[in-house]
């Protein structure tokens, strides 16, 4: 076990580094495959783990693995361990997977960009810090892996860093994730004090004594974590920055912000559920923020006209399910969840980005149209992870959206509610989706397009920043000259392929009442949850969310497909007559506007008189001007007794003996 | 007689010493105030082990002429030296060394 933990931990790491020293070394190209190989490594190990833990008894299934110690003085146990149990390796076996195939994906992707290297390495690293993340036994450890994400996550939105929207969203993202990360240790500190451990395990059996239920230290501790789960998994009102993100190169988005690093603050929740569960009211507090995002997100997304910003609500909304599921007690529909949401939303991302290739890195829907014929397989992929999205039996999305609709309303009282929005949630889904699908295959064939029928792949005049317009080149810090599109490269149609059939038939693992697997698996994980075992919907609930899920799936589908391919004169009459509630989605509810009205300008109106007032009366007026002021006329009292009259000195000297002959007969009187 | 005396004279040598350095301009006459001082301090030593009877007074007294002639020898080198490069003879002129 130690020695697979190791593997999957380094192998990611060891391609980092090998790719960061030898970008000069080695052919470009190697660079590639050598990262994709080491993730693969990886994901192998972590079959090796998974299987190595499925043979041991139920009760053996949480091992953990001290490396070493990093710090055990004085109450504080930092130890570099890591936990294995089924959450973990769950975990390590969705990130490590999907990161395999994306890297596969990106190897075609990004040939011909000139940071091919550099961003191999950066992918790699990422890929360690994550896994760091999700093996962490405590939370020391768990907070380096969330830093090192957020730190990898800024090198690669800010990858193309001469395009200047790209490093204003990296910083952006930074800075609200660094907000997270102080939410995160500050409620470890919290948890901390009354349990004496950094330790899950240990820390975890302690909980039930150390803390009464809703205890005020408690429920501050876990608020404080779900404001960095928050930032981390873009909820509101710390979501901003995920769109910004799609700056980043499509496999990035793919990668980070929509298969693994965005669900890490599913899985934090999901890994601290005993402190969740004595801790109701925080529970319930993300239970709805979660359920305000699903909502919030969904309707962004109806509105949104560029295409990876579309899939980014898109996600913002389904992590929105995934929360209110692991805020609700139901672990095994948001971690269901999270695994298909990995497998369809980075297909979503792949095919967009073939589409972004083939339109030459123009991302404006309203641009696009009729791809349909001219990339055949990339809409066959779009489709899939469509429908899976949209939750349409028999894909994937199907039952674990309805897992967790399922099992919030099998919570009773107010959860219903959640449930209820979960369903409407889930009929905008649909809807936005399939805008997105319809706008870009369907309609008239632009000009890439046809260009594509012919067989040639279009490129644009002139390279331009699609989100201002500005102009580029194509050397090292933009998007590189050529671009591939999936159609012609087997590395992207191969990642590609395997995600579509995962995004199919990845539900089988938890069919209600047919299969069990995800949920027996987990079990080891969950022993001590209250409601892991006892939480079970009734017939009627899963018969009934399932239908419902399908009927509106359905129904989103019918409504796009009226609405953007029947009669496309339809929406623009509807957008009039709702102007103002379009512009209010459009202007994505005002929370750019909110958070800089009241925290950004603030901020730089407190930055403003610290340097102008403080810094220049204070600092510079007082502390420095003064000291400086006495030394300078100290000096100048002592230069002048410098005269250099000889006569002077001895004077001085005359003066000084007299001084002090008089002292001693004064005082020997 | 009594110490008072030889005390007087001391003090009076002592404050015609100090007198000509605190006024005199030439460095030579200087010197010859500082000799001044010095043996006013000599003889007061001398009266002073007259008036003890020992003898530490007194070598007191060999011990600052000694102290005296090295003092002579180079502040009449600096002279010399001074007037060999033929700068002014006025201690008030030479006041560079002030740093």
């Amino acid at each position: 076990m130690t020695t697979f933990s190791l593997i999957i931990l380094l192998a990611p790491l060891v391609g980092a580094v090998v790719i960061g020293l030898t970008f000069r070394a080695l052919p470009t190209k190697l660079h590639g495959y050598l990262g994709t190989l080491a993730i693969f490594v990886s994901f192998a190990a972590a079959i090796g783990a998974f299987l190595d833990l499925q043979d041991r008894g139920a009760e053996e299934r949480q091992v953990v693995v001290e490396v070493w110690d990093l710090a055990r003085t004085a109450g504080v146990d930092a130890q570099f361990a890591l936990l294995l149990d089924p959450l973990s390796i769950f975990m390590a076996l969705v990130v490590s997977g999907v990161s395999a195939l994306i890297h596969l994906y990106s190897v075609s992707y990004m040939a011909g960009d000139r940071g091919y290297s550099r961003f191999f390495a950066y992918l790699n690293f990422f890929v360690f810090s994550m896994l760091l993340l999700v093996l962490a036994a405590n939370f020391f450890l768990l907070i380096v892996g969330w830093a090192f994400v957020g730190a990898a996550s800024y090198l690669l939105i800010s990858f193309w860093y001469r395009r200047r929207t790209a490093t204003a969203a990296g910083i952006k993202a930074f800075v609200i994730n660094v907000v997270g990360d102080v939410g995160l240790v500050l409620g470890t500190y919290f948890v901390f004090k009354h349990l004496g451990t950094l330790d899950f395990l240990r820390g975890f059996a302690l909980v039930e004594e150390e803390f009464s239920r809703n205890e005020a230290d408690l429920v501050a501790g876990c608020l404080l974590i779900l404001v960095g789960a928050f930032a981390k998994s873009a909820q509101v009102p710390l979501h901003t920055w995920l769109p910004d993100a799609m700056e980043g190169p499509t496999p990035v988005s793919a990668l980070i912000h929509a298969a693994t690093m965005v669900t890490a603050g599913v899985y934090l929740i999901a890994r601290l559920h005993p402190l969740f569960e004595q801790a109701p009211i925080a529970a319930d507090v993300g239970a709805i923020i979660g359920c305000a995002t699903l909502l919030i997100a969904a309707t962004i997304g109806l509105v949104v006209t560029d295409l990876k910003r579309v899939i980014a609500y898109s996600t913002m909304s389904q992590i929105g399910y995934m929360v209110m599921a692991v805020c609700s007690a139901a672990y095994v529909g948001g971690l269901f969840h999270l695994m298909t949401h990995a497998f369809f939303k980075a297909l979503l991302f792949m095919a967009a980005g073939s589409v972004i290739a083939a339109m030459a890195g123009e991302q404006n829907l309203d641009r696009m149209g009729g791809f349909k014929r001219a990339m055949p397989f990339t809409f066959g992929c779009m489709v899939v992870g469509g429908l899976a999205l949209s939750g349409i039996p028999p894909f994937s999305g199907f039952f674990s959206k309805d897992e967790i609709i399922a099992l919030v309303a099998a919570r009773e009282d107010w959860h219903v509610v959640l449930a209820i929005l979960g369903l409407v949630g889930a009929f905008m889904t649909a809807v936005y989706t399939w805008r997105m699908i319809f706008r870009a295959f369907y309609g008239d064939p632009v000009e890439p397009a046809r260009e594509l029928e012919h067989g040639h792949l279009y490129h644009a005049p002139k390279h331009t920043n699609p989100a201002t317009g500005e102009e580029e080149d194509t050397d090292v810090g933009f998007p590189g000259p050529e671009h591939h599109i999936a159609e012609r490269e087997w590395s992207m149609k191969g990642a590609m392929a395997v995600l579509a059939v995962l995004a199919t038939v990845g539900g089988i693992v938890q069919i209600p009442h047919v299969t069990h697997m995800l949920h027996d698996f987990l079990e080891p994980t969950f022993h001590d949850s209250r409601y892991y075992e006892t939480l079970e919907p009734s017939d009627a609930l899963t018969y009934g969310g399932m239908l419902a899920g399908a009927v509106l799936g359905l129904a989103g589908i019918a409504v796009a497909y009226r609405f953007w391919v029947r009669d496309p004169e339809r929406p623009a009459a509807i957008r009039a007559r709702l102007a103002g509630l379009h512009g209010f989605f459009v202007r994505k509810w005002y929370f750019d506007e909110l958070i800089d009205t009241l925290i950004v300008r603030p901020f730089a109106w407190f930055g403003r008189f610290g340097r102008n007032v403080f810094e220049r009366v204070v600092v510079n007026g007082v502390f420095v001007g003064g000291t400086s002021g006495a030394v300078r006329a100290g000096s100048a009292a002592v230069r002048a007794a410098q005269s250099g009259f000889l006569r002077y000195y001895a004077a001085l000297l005359l003066l000084g003996i007299t001084a002090l002959g008089l002292y001693f007969l004064i005082s020997a009187s | 007689m009594s110490i008072e005396w030889y005390l007087v004279v001391s003090a009076l040598v002592f404050c015609i010493g100090l007198g000509g350095i605190l006024t005199r301009r030439n460095p030579l006459v200087i010197l010859l105030c500082l000799e001044l001082m010095l043996n006013a301090a000599n003889l007061a030593l001398v009266a002073f082990a007259r008036a003890h009877g020992n003898q530490e007074g007194q070598i007191f007294a060999l011990i600052v002429m000694v102290v005296a002639a090295c003092e002579v020898a180079v502040g009449l080198g600096l002279i010399v030296a001074i007037y060999r490069r033929r700068l002014p003879i006025d201690v008030d002129e030479l006041r560079e060394l002030q740093g």
